[in-house]
């Protein structure tokens, strides 16, 4: 398997003028999410999702990936103009970024943030490139009791890493696994959860679910908090760097790259954590400490290009495992059963064409990021003067249009409603939206492998740790549950001494 | 008795509120300044910021004109809430700043100072820019 061919092959895919075109409108869209808070890459595939049905599944992949990358850099530009974040891993860029603006020095931050953004993406994306097929090839060797392991792994890493609440987390992954669970059991026939109701025999479909709790319950909750004082965007000239500018940045873009890749790739890593600790570590390395909180550029080098090489990084486990670790991962993972592709180490072999060709088009399209956000990004800010109850009117007709038009079935919009008003609940009560979405995700997979497992060992439970990986992972998952014991144990041991880790750093709660 | 003002920072609101200090310092009446957003998007160039307020709160003050500045966000529009502002304050007159406005865009957006003109009970000045 040479990769270097194969990358050479899926950009000969990635470039003919069909999927060159979805890649442009991926970026485009991808940037417009990303600029307008509340709107993400997550929600935007999910609308896109029925939409995409007709056309080829390569051309919808280059499209969503754009739009993944896409709202990483329009993240940038709302959190350095307006200090609002556009994207929940654009919170630290908006520390330093608006001090910045404020400082007459927006076009700097926005220079550094894009070109930033683009360096990381790129070293991000090769490092896909190299580590998927690794991954892979260790990933044929496992058996089902150690991807049962890495699910679950997955799941409370997610949970329990993530989010201000560890309570509110689980009782979100709770929700997500019931939701998984409706409709016939594939083994025994037996009905679940379907309250006798025959439409429900066939279980949720996942685009519904996912419409529902992004855009259905997002909309409700911004209908609900509609009126704010408005704000004006920062005026900038021409994003450009001076000399000085470069010199105080490539490093910090570097190691910003080297936080964010392995970060996004574990589960529970997300983007949020390695832009806070890419903001950390600069403030501690930088030659001017002193202009940390009043306008540092390193501050805004850092964690944007943290936040870009995460992207890249979740996309490995997402693509070589079939394993999401953020939501926007996971709805794409979605897209992927839905056009009937088993996700998991044989997508690579089953799917080549289509894996390689993504990868490549996540070069073209970090390119053309670069292209429409350095010299645009005063462009782009003008989509917040948009009235929001337009935006949002569109956002739940798209919604409502894409539920109906899965299965062509007037129940779907019921269950739209439903589980909306659930995404509301969710939101007002402060769960976490990407455990529920994971569970609903993962948990029928989930629930395949313990069956597998415990099949192979007869109805066994000790079947369940019967391979050195799976055992290795229970440990990993145990330190994580007990987590909070262990520190309250460490800081009795030696009081005075407060922890640096960021898990429980509001930024994590917009989970999307 | 008081002049109710529409204010917003663009040229045409500058011309109306010039207008209405010299109206304030004849008839020794209250200003009240009103500059409202609907607050529906998150930015907004007609909703002055602190230091355009501050900046008006000073001029105003120098000039020894008995004021008040308003800026409501409460969904309505702007002409609403002039007119409002109006009523509740028993106004002797509303000053306003007109732009020009086509045909067409007149039928697409409608017309604030249009409406103002039409629903308003007391004088209504309108004032152009520069």
């Amino acid at each position: 398997m040479d990769v270097f061919s194969s990358l050479m092959d899926g950009f000969a895919t990635a470039l003919t003028p069909m999927n060159f075109l979805y890649a442009v409108i991926g970026v485009v869209l991808g940037t417009a999410v990303g600029v307008l808070p509340g709107l993400g890459p997550a929600m935007t595939v999910a609308l896109l999702l029925p939409v995409t049905y007709a056309l080829e599944p390569t051309s919808a992949f280059i499209m969503f990936a754009g739009i993944y990358y896409g709202g990483m850099y329009g993240g940038s530009t709302t959190s350095i103009l307006l200090n609002t974040p556009g994207e929940s891993s654009s919170v630290v860029t908006a520390i330093e970024g608006n001090k910045m603006a404020k400082a007459g020095r927006a076009a700097q931050a926005l220079a550094t943030a894009a070109i930033g953004s683009f360096v990381a993406g790129t070293i991000g994306t090769t490092l896909l490139a190299v580590c998927a097929p690794i991954v892979v090839q260790f990933a044929v060797s496992l058996g089902s009791p150690s991807y049962f392991a890495i699910m679950v792994l997955a799941l409370l890493a997610v949970t329990a890493v993530l989010g201000s609440s560890r309570l509110r987390g689980f009782a979100a992954l709770g929700l997500g696994l019931a939701i998984g669970l409706v409709g016939m059991d594939s083994v025994t026939g037996q009905q679940r959860l379907t309250f006798g109701m025959p439409l429900l025999a066939d279980g949720l479909d996942i685009v519904v679910v996912a419409v529902a709790i992004f855009a259905v319950g997002e909309a409700l909750w911004v209908a609900a908090h509609l009126r704010r004082t408005p704000l004006h965007v920062i005026p900038v000239g021409r994003p450009w760097m001076g000399k000085q500018d470069w010199k105080r940045s490539w490093k910090p873009w570097l190691r910003g790259t080297a936080f964010g890749f392995p970060f996004g790739a574990l589960p529970a890593g997300g983007a949020e954590i390695p832009t806070f600790l890419s903001y950390v570590t600069e403030k501690r390395l930088s030659k001017h400490p002193e202009e940390f909180g009043h306008g540092a550029i390193e501050g805004v080098a850092g964690p944007e290009a943290a936040n870009n090489a995460a992207a890249a990084g979740t996309l490995t486990p997402m693509l070589a495992l079939g394993l999401p670790t953020n939501a926007t991962a996971a709805v794409m993972l979605a897209a992927f059963t839905s056009y009937g592709i088993q996700p998991g180490p044989q997508l690579f072999a089953s799917q080549g064409p289509l894996v390689w060709a993504l990868i490549a088009s996540l070069f073209i399209g970090n390119l053309l990021l670069l292209i429409i956000n350095l010299p645009l990004a005063p462009l782009w800010a003008k989509l917040l003067q948009l009235p929001r109850p337009y935006l949002y009117a569109g956002i739940l007709f798209f919604a409502t249009l894409g539920a109906y038009s899965v299965n062509l079935q007037a129940f779907d919009l019921v269950i739209l409603l439903v589980l909306g008003a659930l995404g509301f609940m969710m939101r007002r009560f402060g769960l976490p939206v990407l455990p529920l979405i994971l569970g609903v995700i993962l948990g029928p997979r989930l629930e395949g492998q313990l069956r597998k497992t415990l099949q192979l060992s007869a109805g066994n439970p000790a079947g369940l740790w019967s391979e050195p990986i799976a055992v290795g992972i229970y440990v990993i998952v145990a330190v994580i549950l007990l987590w909070p014991l262990l520190m309250r144990l460490w800081r009795k041991a030696r009081p005075g001494r407060s922890s640096l880790l960021p898990a429980n750093s509001g930024a994590a709660d917009y989970s999307d | 008795m008081t002049i109710v003002v529409g204010y917003v920072p663009t040229p045409e609101g500058e011309a109306a509120l010039a207008q209405a200090i010299a109206e304030a310092r004849k008839s020794n009446s209250r200003l009240l300044v009103i500059n409202s957003s609907k607050g529906d998007a998150l930015v907004d160039n007609r909703y002055a910021q602190e230091p355009e307020i501050q900046s008006i709160e000073d001029r105003l003050a120098t000039q020894g004109i008995d004021h008040v500045i308003k800026q409501p966000v409460r969904g309505h529009d702007a002409a609403a809430e002039v007119l409002d502002a109006a009523e509740e304050h028993n106004a002797e007159l509303i000053v306003i700043g007109l732009r020009r406005r086509t045909p067409v865009g007149k039928l697409i957006l409608g017309s604030t100072s249009q409406r103002i003109l039409l629903e308003a009970d007391c004088p209504v000045l309108a004032v152009k820019a520069g």
